[in-house]
């Protein structure tokens, strides 16, 4: 199987999966911490799977830097935009043309449906991240679409 | 081949310990895999000395022999991920070489990562895949099995 069709295929079962998981779960607002609680168990076992044979990570921010490219690249087929980081924990991933969010719309119509599609992707990062040993909080934000913002708030103890 | 094989979760306890079928003490080498645990996590520690000799090992798996002992060697390997895996060999056994060691430890790896991925495993649970236990039957040593295929 090509990139080219994995790339289509994850992108229409994406949408059917959040489209089941809101029809079948009654409660609307457990719809996208289930989504995210999903992505999280496909993202450790991603992260097992990808960090196969790549060398040993030495710190944080080459943990981010493979989630940026290589992690980034397997699911999406493109790298992130842009990485900022404070420096004190805090890193944001922005992506121009997220891919799964450019063929809903471009500019703002559908910008409340956003969160829903991005709910599963949160829960990717958080998941390769707890698998490499970093703890944390994965938000996402859509000002204007195809673009998304997640932001990743590392917990230090 | 190995006389017993370890598998340790991130958190350092045990996922799966396989000892071969004759020997007599098994708690023994649950004993020995424990307290190599130690220098693997020296070996693993960054905060260590970065002396341009160990700046190659900073970026490998395989971690080499972690300690003689009379009876044993062990050799350990540690993933991206903090899964540490540990080798016990005899220390009789000379026609064992550092890379049938390297080629074993690349399989269980790959024999792990199988079971991660499987949807019905749940993470941080003991490993009870047929598949993952055909894999390292095939290396520990068996006294049935007399051939020298690792």
């Amino acid at each position: 199987m090509t990139d080219n069709a994995s790339g289509v295929l994850f992108d229409l079962l994406h949408s059917q999966l959040v489209a089941y998981i809101y029809s079948t779960i009654d409660n609307k607002n457990k719809c996208v911490s289930q989504l995210e609680s999903l992505g999280f168990r496909i993202g450790v076992s991603l992260g097992e799977q990808l960090t196969k044979d790549l060398p040993r990570f030495r710190d944080e921010l080459e943990v981010m830097k493979f989630i940026c490219r290589d992690f980034w690249s397997s699911l999406y087929q493109k790298q992130v935009d842009n990485l900022r980081t404070n420096h004190q924990g805090v890193y944001v991933l922005q992506d121009n043309a997220f891919k799964l969010l450019t063929h809903i719309s471009v500019g703002k119509q559908y910008l409340d449906c956003a969160p829903r599609y991005l709910a599963l992707s949160c829960g990717l990062i958080r998941g390769v991240l707890s698998n490499l040993g970093v703890k944390s909080v994965v938000t996402s934000e859509v000002i204007s679409m195809p673009s998304a913002k997640f932001q990743i708030m590392v917990q230090r103890t | 081949m190995a006389v017993c094989i370890a598998v340790i979760a991130k958190e350092n306890y045990p996922l799966y310990i396989r000892c071969s079928a004759n020997v007599e003490d098994e708690l023994k080498f649950h004993f020995t895999v424990h307290t190599s645990l130690d220098v693997v996590e020296e070996k693993i520690s960054s905060t260590g000395k970065t002396s341009t000799a160990r700046a190659p090992d900073m970026r490998e798996f395989y971690l080499g022999q972690l300690y003689p002992s009379e009876d044993y060697r062990i050799y350990g390997y540690v993933t991206n991920t903090k899964v540490k895996f540990v080798m016990v060999v005899e220390a009789s056994n000379t026609q064992i070489r550092d890379n049938d060691v390297r080629s074993m430890f690349r399989r269980l790896h790959n024999a792990y990562t199988s079971v991660v991925c499987n949807p019905f495993y749940i993470l941080g649970s003991n490993i009870s895949s047929k598949a993952f236990e055909k894999v390292v039957a095939g290396m520990i040593v068996d006294e049935q099995k007399k051939e020298l295929f690792t």
